[in-house]
């Protein structure tokens, strides 16, 4: 179906990218055939790292009229195979589109190239006094990747995700066309939200190669608060209660010691605290001390009047960054605490991730596999790890397989989702299918051949 | 065991801008937070009495705001603490601040080991701690990386030299002022803030001291004076090194290597 890139082909890619930015056999590290976590590895036939949006056109096009895959690869930091070309062809890397090219304080709105990194843009809008809401663990992503996935991270509680910060986009369609999406408006019902459908395709509608992302002003107070209780039963119990009470913290997330250890462990580095068994971590954030004060204290009386052992304040940088470090590197840590670990990185309404942490407890007695998770409390996105250890190929194949199903099965049972901010990518595609059913994987399937009807943009993925 | 830790108010951000014309921070709006440094010191101090038993107390100079960081100190698990607070004291240096704390401490009670930080993060002299120990006639030792023992009267400390370790042992009463980095410090308890009494922080000023020449203290007192304050001049000069890994891996050691930093 596809065609194979010739000499021909490399030659014409080479006059678009130019020397040093077309790499193709050996030359290419093999790294690229991967992502962090998705567990599947494919080689690409050719490497090109992009500078502008003329030279993504220039590239789609050629891949366009000749039938070669095109798969777009960013920091390469997915955790489900989204990125991994797994028809060969074209590995289109952005990473060399990394430029903030505009701040503008009057629409409050940053434009960027999808290769900045998410910690450059933070401390970009940081440094003029803004913040850019959107905070996954990993910090090294590109923001393409971030659109692509639709990440939402740490402050999804009161700020949302990726999604509620894209204004417009400027994208690459696969024959080469470059349109932008959306605007840099407030308000939108100018017929469907094309650009909507970009976010979150994970590199399988166009390619992206220019947002325009809406920032908030930086709150001037942010104070976290880490709670110990005495398990995990009543830490992941506070959570709903927590939300009762009308505060709206920035963050809620919950770890358990076990994760706080392996982080230890993984970063050299103590954590401030590690006598109890579980931890739940706020974050409230506002313009006085006063205001952040009265959410800390209304929600460290809550937590204390329901079993909470003490309630510790992290109110300066350095408390922050030796908490938030740790919470930072807690997928690496469990990674390096086993020797082959996948993810299940489901959300649940918010009043259920009680009912679902349980559910992962008994799981893990009853198949004898360590199931260790943290994650989002505050909005029902959790990270749970099943952990292979010293399982032999044909167990472990088996037993991953039965804890996937059996968690996909309690997740929708719950009112759930496959994936909160991961991603379906190439590894979750079979739990989608199976949770969706016919209807919308087909209305999926549609989409993807309207934007891309000879289906060379990042095939065998999402509903493929 | 008794222990006293020194303590020091100082502002809470790292950008704080100097006044250009008066050359004086301009602490207006900034908040304020306990010297990062210190931390180190009152998690030393609160290991020690959990393995050898014994109190620890916090003490600091400043103005009546300085209140704020010795509660956190006893949040932290101090048993209260004092704050030097005197319109007198303003102004000092490093010799009048250490003179200062040296006449508060004696007012305060007797302690076997005396703590500090390695420095401030404001003032950055990294010597107020020998200085208080010179005035209080007890030994003192810089550096400190750790604390291994206490035992017979002693405090067997392990030290940082600039190019290796020294294990000394010391006689207490003694002040140790602890390195960065050496633990992690504890967080502040919210339970133990909710339940703070007025006992916690009380404040002594000059008229409390035995020395009552105002000479001694604050800017008279002080044997050097600031003439200006300014930023240091920021670099964010980048060098990007590229090419192939091992390139990359050479030139990176060579620049490291140029710089002696490896």
């Amino acid at each position: 179906m596809y065609n194979k890139v010739t000499a021909e082909d490399r030659s014409a890619l080479q006059g678009i990218v130019g020397e040093g930015n077309l790499f193709w056999g050996d030359a290419i590290n093999p790294d690229y055939a991967h992502d962090e976590l998705g567990g599947i590895e494919h080689m690409p036939e050719v490497l090109v790292r992009v500078r502008t949006t003329e030279e993504v056109s220039k590239v789609m096009k050629l891949a366009y009229e000749r039938c070669i895959p095109v798969t777009v690869r960013g920091s390469g930091t997915g955790l489900v195979g989204a990125a991994v070309p797994v028809e060969g062809g074209i590995l289109l890397e952005t990473t060399k589109m990394n430029r903030i090219l505009s701040l503008d304080k009057e629409r409050l709105t940053v434009t960027v190239q999808p290769g900045v990194l998410l910690m450059e843009l933070a401390a970009f809008a940081e440094e003029n006094d803004f913040l850019y809401p959107p905070d996954p663990g990993e910090k090294s992503a590109t923001i393409g990747g971030n659109i692509s996935t639709n990440a939402g991270g740490m402050r999804a509680v009161k700020y949302g995700v990726t999604r509620d910060y894209v204004r417009s986009l400027t994208v690459v369609m696969p024959n080469g066309e470059i349109l932008t999406l959306g605007a840099t408006v407030a308000k939108n019902s100018s017929g469907y939200s094309l650009k909507d459908l970009v976010i979150g395709s994970e590199g399988t509608l166009c390619v992206i190669c220019e947002a325009v992302l809406k920032l908030v002003p930086l709150p001037k107070v942010s104070v976290s608060l880490l709670v110990p209780f005495p398990d995990m039963k009543s830490a992941i119990e506070s959570v709903p209660k927590i939300i009762c009470s009308k505060v709206i913290p920035t963050a809620i997330e919950y770890m358990s010691r076990d994760t706080i250890l392996f982080s230890e462990a993984y970063l050299g580095k103590k954590f401030p605290d590690t006598k109890n068994d579980a931890y739940i971590l706020l974050t409230f954030d506002g313009n006085s001390d006063a205001q952040v004060e009265q959410d800390m204290n209304t929600v460290a009386d809550l937590c204390l009047s329901i079993g909470a052992l003490d309630a510790y304040i992290v109110d300066t940088e350095e408390r922050k960054k030796a908490v938030w470090s740790a919470r930072g590197a807690f997928l690496e840590a469990i990674k390096s605490s086993t020797t082959e670990m996948d993810e299940c990185d489901v959300v649940v309404p918010v009043n259920k991730v009680d009912e679902f942490i349980k559910f992962t407890h008994t799981l893990a007695e009853e198949l004898q596999v360590r199931i260790p998770s943290f994650g989002h409390a505050g909005d029902g996105n959790l990270h749970v790890y099943i952990c292979r250890d010293e399982l032999d190929d044909a167990s472990w194949k088996s037993i991953l397989e039965t804890s996937f199903d059996r968690m996909y099965q309690k997740a929708e049972e719950l009112g759930g989702l496959v994936s909160g901010e991961h991603g379906i990518g190439y590894a979750k595609k079979e739990y989608l299918k199976k949770q969706y059913g016919q209807t919308p994987i087909a209305l999926m399937q549609g989409i993807k051949s309207v934007f891309d009807p000879k289906n060379i943009l990042n095939p065998g993925k999402i509903c493929y | 065991m008794k222990i006293l830790v020194c303590v020091k108010q100082v502002p809470g951000s790292n950008n704080v801008e100097v006044d250009p014309v008066t050359g004086v921070l301009k602490r207006n709006g900034i908040q304020s937070k306990i010297n990062p440094y210190d931390l180190y010191s009152i998690e030393t101090a609160l290991s020690l009495v959990e393995t050898y038993g014994g109190s620890v107390e916090s003490i600091t100079m400043g103005p009546s705001q300085a209140g704020a960081v010795i509660k956190e100190t006893v949040c932290m698990g101090a048993t209260h603490g004092t704050v030097l607070s005197d319109r007198k004291f303003a102004g000092a240096d490093v010799l009048a601040t250490a003179y200062t704390l040296s006449q508060g401490i004696q007012k305060c009670g007797t302690y076997d080991l005396i703590l500090c930080g390695k420095q401030t993060t404001d003032g950055d002299t990294a010597q107020v701690g020998a200085e208080v120990a010179e005035y209080l006639g007890i030994p003192n030792v810089s550096n400190v990386l750790s604390v291994d023992d206490v035992r017979d009267g002693r405090v067997f400390v392990t030290a940082g030299l600039d190019d290796k370790n020294v294990k000394l042992s010391v006689a207490m009463p003694c002040l140790l002022s602890v390195d960065s980095d050496i633990n992690t410090p504890r967080l502040p308890s919210y339970r133990i803030k909710k339940s703070l009494g007025e006992d916690a922080v009380r404040f002594l000023s000059f008229a409390d001291f035995d020395d009552q020449d105002a000479t001694h203290y604050g800017l008279t007192g002080s044997a050097t004076q600031v003439e200006r304050i300014f930023p240091p001049e920021k670099n964010d000069q980048k060098h990007t090194i590229s090419g192939d890994p091992a390139h990359q891996a050479e030139e990176l050691f060579g620049l490291l290597r140029g710089k002696k930093l490896i």
